[in-house]
C-alpha cells in the first residue's frame, strides 16, 4: 500500500531550489490542496519572477508567466476570462510587497476570487541576495552590507498586517513550514485558501515565512532557526483576518 | 448597411469592439481616451461582458494579458504616457504570442506632455515600443468610420499571426463626431489550442511563457517569430492612394494628418500640380510595396506629420532614398493648417523641378 506519493498535481521535473530552500515543501503543499480538492484540471497557475520563477515547470496545471509584481493582475485577467477557473499566483517578497505591492493591494481591494501564494523568505533570491521588502531591521544583504538601517531604508512590509485592513481581503493568514507542526498548519491554510475560492468566497492570500539558507548564508539546519529566531517574532503567525467566517458566523 | 449615426471616435471603436466579440475590457482614466472606457462601462454589464477599470495602465495589460491567455478577446485603451506605462506588459505579450487590442490615441509628448491631439508614439508603436526584438501590428485610422472598422480588422489579425495588433489613433481621432455605419461583424474562426483553459486532465498543461534562459533557445524564438513577421509585410500591407495615377509628387501621410493633406492635395490640383497622395493604413507593416512604386513615377515625397519627423524614415527606407523626401510637420498637439501642407507641397514642386 503506498501511503506517502508525489501530488498528481507536480510534475516530474526536478526542482531547481538550493538545497535547504523551502519553496519545495510549499509547492508540495499547493499541490496536495489541488488533488484534495480535485481542481487540476480546473486550475490556472500564474507564475511570478524571482526564484519561483519555473514553477510553471512544476505544477501539473496550465500556467503563465507574469512579469516581475504584475500577478495578481494576470490572474485578475484568467479569472475574469472564465470564473469557474481556479486561480492561482505564487510569488515571493519581492515580487509581491515590492515591485507588486500595488496589483497585490488591488486585488485584495477588489476581492478578487483568486488564491495568492505568498513565500516570504526576507531576501531577493533569484538575484543573488539583495535586500527585500521584507528583510529585517539589521539584516544583512547584498545591497544592506552594513545590515538594513531603518533610519535610510526603513521597515519592512507586513503584508497580511496591510492587507487585512481592507474590506474586500477575505483570507488572510501567516503560516509557516520550518517544523512538522507548522507544515501541517500551512498545509490547512493553503487547502483553505483554495476551496474559498472554489465555494466563490473572495480574495485569499496565505503568507508562508520561508528560507533562503544560500543567500542567508546558513546551513539548511541553521536557517531554519535563523527563520525561528527572527523571522517569527517579527512576523507572528496566525489569521489575520477571516471575513468568510465571520459572515457564516453572523 | 446599417443606418449612419454621429458617434464620438473613441465611443465608434468601443462598440466596433464589442460587436467584433470582445467582452473583456480593462482600462485605466487618461484624456483623451476616457471614452472608451466609459462607454464600455455603461455596455459590458448589459451584455455580460467585463469591464475593469484597473488601478494603473500596467495592471490593466497586464489583466489583458490574463484574458487573452485565456483565449478571450480582450483590449485595453490608453493615450501615450499611459502607453509608455504598459509597453512592459505589451513586450511580454509579443514574448508570449498573444493576441489582443491595444488602442492608443495619442497626445503630445514627450512626458506629461499635453492632451491635444500627436502622433509622436510613430516611433513607439513601429519599432515595437517595448524591450526586446519584436512588432506590433500597427493600425492607423483616418475616420470615425476607421476607428470603428479597424478594430475588428485588428483582432482578426491579432488572432490570426498571434502578435498583439495596436489600432494608433489621435486626439482628433477619439474626439470628433462622424456619421458611422456599425455593423456586426464576423469573427474569423480562429481556432486557440494553446490557451488556458485547464486541462481537464486530459492533456499536457498549455503554458504561456517568455523566459528562455538557453540563448538558443531564445535566438530560435525570435528567429521563428520574425518569419511570421515576414508573412505579415507580404500579406498585410494596407494603405489607400489617392489621385496616385498620374501624380509627379507624392504626399504620405496618415489619420488627421492625411484628412488635412487631402484637402492640400485638392488645392494643390486645383493649381495644376500633379500631386497625389498615399496614406498608409498600417504603419507596421509599413505599405512599402505601393511606396515603392510610387518611388519609380514620382519626382519627389513629402511626409507629412504631427511630430517631429519620425515616419519620414520609413519613407525613406520604403523608397531607398531614390528620390527626395520632405517634411511637413507640426508638434506638441498642433495641427497643420492645410495652407501650411499646400505650401510645402509647392516648395517640393519647385525645388523637385
Amino acid at each position: 500500500m503506498i501511503v506517502f506519493d508525489k501530488p498528481k498535481a507536480l510534475t516530474d521535473a526536478p526542482l531547481h531550489y538550493c538545497p535547504g530552500c523551502t519553496h519545495g515543501i510549499i509547492h508540495r503543499l499547493v499541490a496536495e490542496a489541488i488533488d484534495n480538492l480535485n481542481i487540476g484540471g480546473e486550475t490556472i497557475g500564474v507564475a511570478s519572477v524571482g526564484c519561483s520563477v519555473f514553477t510553471y515547470n512544476y505544477f501539473n496545471v496550465d500556467m503563465v508567466q507574469a512579469a516581475h509584481g504584475r500577478a495578481p493582475a494576470v490572474a485578475t485577467g484568467v479569472k475574469r476570462a472564465d470564473p469557474s477557473k481556479i486561480v492561482f499566483t505564487y510569488q515571493g517578497d519581492g515580487d509581491l510587497a515590492s515591485i507588486g505591492m500595488a496589483e497585490t493591494v488591488h486585488a485584495a481591494a477588489r476581492g478578487e476570487n483568486i488564491t495568492i501564494i505568498f513565500v516570504n523568505n526576507a531576501i531577493y533570491g533569484m538575484t543573488g541576495g539583495q535586500m527585500a521588502p521584507t528583510s529585517l531591521p539589521g539584516q544583512v544583504t547584498q545591497t544592506s552590507p552594513y545590515g538594513r538601517d531603518t533610519n535610510t531604508v526603513g521597515f519592512p512590509v507586513k503584508v497580511c498586517e496591510l492587507l487585512s485592513t481592507l474590506d474586500g481581503a477575505g483570507y488572510i493568514e501567516r503560516v509557516a513550514v520550518n517544523n512538522v507542526k507548522n507544515v501541517r498548519n500551512a498545509k490547512k491554510a493553503i487547502e483553505k485558501a483554495f476551496r474559498n475560492q472554489v465555494e466563490g468566497k473572495g480574495f485569499s492570500l496565505i503568507e508562508v515565512v520561508s528560507t533562503c539558507p544560500t543567500n542567508w548564508g546558513k546551513t539548511p539546519q541553521g536557517a531554519l532557526e535563523w527563520l525561528e529566531e527572527n523571522m517569527l517574532p517579527y512576523y507572528p503567525l496566525g489569521v489575520y483576518k477571516d471575513k468568510f467566517a465571520e459572515e457564516a458566523a453572523k | 448597411m446599417a443606418d449612419k449615426i454621429l458617434m464620438k471616435g473613441n465611443e465608434a471603436l468601443a462598440e466596433a469592439a464589442i460587436m467584433a466579440g470582445c467582452r473583456h475590457y480593462f482600462g485605466y482614466p487618461i484624456t483623451p481616451q476616457t471614452e472608451v472606457a466609459a462607454y464600455m462601462a455603461k455596455r459590458m454589464p448589459k451584455i455580460g461582458g467585463v469591464f475593469l477599470q484597473a488601478e494603473s495602465e500596467i495592471a490593466a495589460i497586464n489583466m489583458v494579458i490574463g484574458a487573452a491567455a485565456a483565449g478571450k478577446r480582450a483590449m485595453t485603451s490608453s493615450s501615450s504616457p499611459g502607453i509608455s506605462l504598459k509597453s512592459e506588459g505589451i513586450s511580454y505579450m509579443a514574448g508570449c504570442d498573444l493576441p489582443a487590442l491595444i488602442v492608443n490615441v495619442q497626445r503630445g509628448g514627450p512626458g506629461l506632455g499635453g492632451i491635444q491631439p500627436s502622433q509622436s508614439d510613430y516611433f513607439q508603436a513601429t519599432c515595437g515600443g517595448g524591450h526586446g526584438d519584436f512588432h506590433l501590428l500597427v493600425l492607423a485610422p483616418s475616420s470615425v468610420q476607421e476607428m470603428a472598422d479597424l478594430v475588428a480588422k485588428g483582432f482578426d489579425l491579432a488572432e490570426k499571426y498571434r502578435m498583439p495588433c495596436m489600432l494608433l489613433a489621435d486626439g482628433t481621432m477619439g474626439q470628433m463626431m462622424e456619421p458611422v455605419s456599425l455593423e456586426e461583424t464576423k469573427q474569423e474562426a480562429c481556432e486557440k489550442p494553446w490557451a488556458l483553459t485547464g486541462t481537464k486532465g486530459e492533456r499536457k498543461p498549455n503554458i504561456i511563457n517568455s523566459l528562455a534562459l538557453q540563448p538558443q533557445e531564445l535566438e530560435q524564438w525570435n528567429e521563428d517569430r520574425f518569419k511570421r513577421y515576414e508573412i505579415v509585410k507580404e500579406n498585410e500591407q494596407m494603405a489607400e492612394s489617392y489621385l496616385m495615377d498620374d501624380a509627379e509628387y507624392c504626399v504620405v501621410a496618415f489619420g488627421i494628418a492625411a484628412r488635412v493633406s487631402q484637402n492640400a492635395v485638392d488645392a494643390a490640383r486645383a493649381k495644376g500640380i500633379k500631386v497625389g497622395m498615399i496614406r498608409p493604413i498600417t504603419l507596421w507593416p509599413f505599405p512599402e510595396k505601393v511606396l515603392k512604386e510610387a518611388a519609380d513615377k514620382c519626382k519627389a515625397f513629402l511626409s507629412v506629420e504631427l511630430n517631429m519627423g519620425q515616419m519620414i524614415k520609413d519613407v525613406k527606407l520604403a523608397i531607398d532614398c531614390k528620390k527626395p523626401v520632405d517634411l511637413c510637420y507640426r508638434t506638441g498637439g498642433m495641427i497643420p493648417s492645410p495652407e501650411e501642407v499646400l505650401a510645402a507641397i509647392e516648395k517640393m514642386q519647385k525645388e523637385g523641378k
